[in-house]
């Protein structure tokens, strides 16, 4: 059984339609990347499966639940980091873990947890006065504090440096590795060949291509260009989408 | 039970990591009282027109009005707005807790603030200037309870209605100091002229001020200002929930 199964997502915010058909299944297991141009839909879309939305058309399950109708259930096996959300400006680190970690029934150990994100040394500093690098892993953290069967992280590297950016990688094979399910909202695309066992590719609403990076770049039909790069790849296939 | 509690206890301690707004929320009616019984003699001496009670004992309870109005219309407004903005209860929502906790928190810690700020002037009032406890404790609860929650929820509605933080602040200093004069901050109660007397009874802060004062005088709230703070708490607040949005 399929972790997320999205079938035929619709969802329009007034005459503007974000998202017209979007399919997709993720399976156990896999870390799983939603690529494509700003605008294409994927944020709707994965908004639509943490039920933060609800859609117009279409159904979502996730873990066979229904995000809307089983919210509860649905959260409680879900961990989600938002594109730009925050924190208060005076809540110290420990104490943001130690929150969340109570709204779990079964949460991780926050201490392990801000320890192998490297947080111990700043435990004590207020969100405010944090890098963006380190308010990125704090967000991170949050969204594993509750020991999801899922993760949805949404631009996960936006705004770090090459190192945080590296470090961060890392950081989600390992949450694969504990068998957690991660689904990862991308636009960069040494992110996505890298570290997404398979990618689907939205252009305008609507996925153009679900497979591997590897079979992304063999495909790609990129007319004078010898060897293509994912981002040729992609970019070919959602040009190609967005003129449909 | 437990997340709720953590929240509440967290929210406190962010409360109290505000120095200016700890000063304003809590410690700033116990120094108005004392600035004003030393600094104007006129305030210790019994007047003829309050029936020979002294003019601070009868503006005690129209500074925790003012206590009120600065905790309900600035410290929550403002934390509700910026949390709001800031994306923090959006990202509550995806969790099992819901954002609505938060709410339930920012309540119960300004509120608690709200206590301790008209303790703190009662306190001073007492031990410094000898001004009597009220004269009707459970007409002043009902009241201070009343006056609080009718507060609290036309400052939700604020929160509810704006689009920002920033106008949710602008809004609510908006209806912050045309309130206070109503409650008699600048002229108290008996001294309104009769026009404005009548108005000041059907808001929230002018009703709740009344109240309390004339439970501190010894007499029940008046059924009209009791209606008043119930109608207000009732109307507004479901409104607010109708129409708050958590992004």
């Amino acid at each position: 059984m399929p972790v997320i199964e999205v079938r035929n997502l619709r969802k329009q915010y007034g005459d503007q339609v974000a998202v017209a058909d979007v399919s997709l299944s993720v399976d156990e297991g896999e870390i799983f990347g939603l690529v494509g141009p700003n605008g294409a839909g994927k944020t709707t879309t994965v908004e639509c499966v943490e039920g933060l939305r609800s859609p117009d058309g279409g159904s979502v399950r996730v873990l066979g639940l229904d995000p809307r109708r089983d919210r509860a259930a649905v959260r409680r096996k879900l961990g989600i980091q938002l594109q730009e959300s925050q924190l208060p400006d005076r809540i110290k680190v420990w104490e943001a873990l130690d929150l969340y970690s109570s709204f779990y029934p079964h949460p991780a150990d926050w201490r392990e947890l801000m320890d192998e994100l490297g947080l111990t040394p700043k435990r004590n500093a207020v969100f405010a006065k944090l890098s963006g690098g380190q308010k990125q892993r704090l967000s991170i953290a949050l969204a594993l504090v509750g020991n999801p069967s899922v993760a949805i992280l949404d631009e996960l590297t936006t705004g770090l440096d090459p190192q945080a950016r590296r470090d961060t990688w890392e950081l989600v094979r390992q949450v694969r590795d504990r068998g957690v399910t991660v689904v990862l909202v991308t636009h960069f695309m040494d992110e996505a060949e890298r570290l997404c066992d398979r990618l689907a590719v939205v252009a305008a609403g609507r996925v153009v291509a679900v497979d591997t990076p590897r079979n992304l770049i063999a495909g790609a039909q990129v007319p004078g260009v010898e060897r293509p790069t994912l981002e040729d790849a992609i970019l070919a296939l959602t040009a190609a989408g967005s003129n449909r | 039970m437990t997340a709720l509690s953590k929240i509440i206890r967290v929210e406190a301690k962010l409360f109290l990591r505000d120095p200016v707004g700890t000063f304003f929320a809590v410690a700033f009616p116990a120094l108005l009282i004392l600035v004003l019984g030393l600094a104007m003699p006129g305030f210790r001496e019994p007047a003829d027109e309050l029936d020979g009670r002294l003019p601070l004992e009868a503006y005690l309870p129209i500074t925790m009005t003012l206590a009120i109005a600065t905790v309900t219309m600035m410290t929550l407004v403002s934390a509700v707005g910026t949390y709001r903005e800031r994306g923090i209860l959006r990202r509550l929502s995806t969790t099992p807790v819901s954002p609505a906790a938060v709410l339930v928190a920012q309540v119960a810690v300004n509120v608690a603030a709200l206590l301790v700020a008209c303790g703190l002037a009662w306190l001073v009032a007492a031990t410094v200037f000898d001004v009597p406890p009220p004269g009707n404790a459970a007409g002043f609860v009902l009241a201070f309870t009343l006056g609080a929650g009718a507060m609290c929820a036309v400052g939700l509605l604020v929160t509810a209605v704006t689009p920002s933080a920033r106008a949710s602040m602008g809004i609510g200093q908006l209806i912050y100091f045309p309130m206070m004069f109503f409650a008699g901050v600048w002229t108290p109660g008996p001294l309104m002229p009769d026009l404005v007397r009548k108005v000041a009874d059907f808001t929230p802060l002018g009703a709740a001020s009344q109240a309390l004062q004339d439970a501190w005088a010894g007499s029940w709230p008046t059924l009209t200002h009791l209606a008043v703070m119930v109608a207000f708490t009732v109307v507004l607040g479901g409104i607010a929930a109708r129409y708050f949005r958590w992004e």
